[in-house]
């Protein structure tokens, strides 16, 4: 790996770090349920990047793009369920404030 | 995390569009399309579907809730430039060789010819959240 492509990298490294700090940080603080999914949808790009870059750095730019195309999938599966399952909370308690949802309190 | 929830949707839309241009740039194209296309804009659609069929908070719980919610979201950026610049300033990655194995570079060949699994795993997922969908959005019988 040449000394520019490594640079490179570590700057990538670090940008994918405070992503994902950012996306964890979103769905441990928020008390709504769309904020939620929204952090989980940065830590998903995290991940899709730390993809593309392996694949850059590897140069296996055609493995990763396939591999990303799957997580795009599975990503786009989840937050339709995960938007049905907000509308569901929405619609029996008429909130979408986690600490309200009290249905499957034993 | 802006005040209210479309602007949010809109940011993650704009971050979306910005993750497709990284990708672009590092030898990507279909990957930065398909996250243009599809994360940038369907998942838009669908976060801005489900908060349209939400309602508003009347405005004084809104104000409260407003500054909870500057308070809980205060702390993250000052965490993202200390933990930014730590990294900078320390973060050392060792150097390391790659092995040299058989490439294939293209996006089609890998995903017809080489990630079977993947194809049928995406079929079952995509059935899954089509089932998912009909049962959230199903009426109860009367």
């Amino acid at each position: 790996m040449s000394p520019d492509t490594f640079e490179l990298f570590r700057y990538f490294i670090i940008f994918i770090i405070l992503l994902f700090i950012a996306g964890v940080y979103c769905v441990l603080v928020s008390f709504n349920l769309m904020r939620a999914l929204i952090g989980l949808e940065i830590l998903i790009k995290a991940v899709t990047l730390l993809i593309i870059l392996a694949g850059y750095i590897c140069d296996r730019v055609a493995l990763a793009q396939a591999i990303v195309l799957t997580l795009i999938v599975i990503e786009i599966v989840i937050m339709v369920v995960a938007g049905g399952v907000v509308l569901w909370a929405y619609k029996y308690n008429k909130t979408i404030d986690p600490r309200r949802l009290s249905n499957l309190r034993g | 995390m802006t005040i209210r929830l479309v602007h949010s949707v809109v940011g993650l839309a704009l971050t979306s569009a910005i993750l497709a241009v990284i990708m672009y740039r590092l030898n990507s194209p279909l990957a930065a399309v398909f996250e243009l296309s599809v994360c940038s804009g369907l998942i838009s659609v669908i976060f801005i579907t489900t908060v349209s069929f939400t309602q508003r908070i009347s405005k004084e719980r809104f104000i409260v809730r407003r500054r909870e919610r500057l308070l809980r979201f205060l702390y993250l950026p000052f965490i993202i430039i200390i933990v930014g610049l730590l990294l900078v300033r320390y973060l050392k990655i060792p150097q390391f060789s790659l092995p040299c194995l058989a490439q294939v570079t293209d996006v089609r060949l890998v995903l017809w010819n080489m990630r079977h699994l993947d194809l049928l795993g995406q079929a079952i997922i995509i059935i899954a959240g089509v089932f998912g969908v009909v049962v959230f959005f199903k009426e109860p019988n009367k």
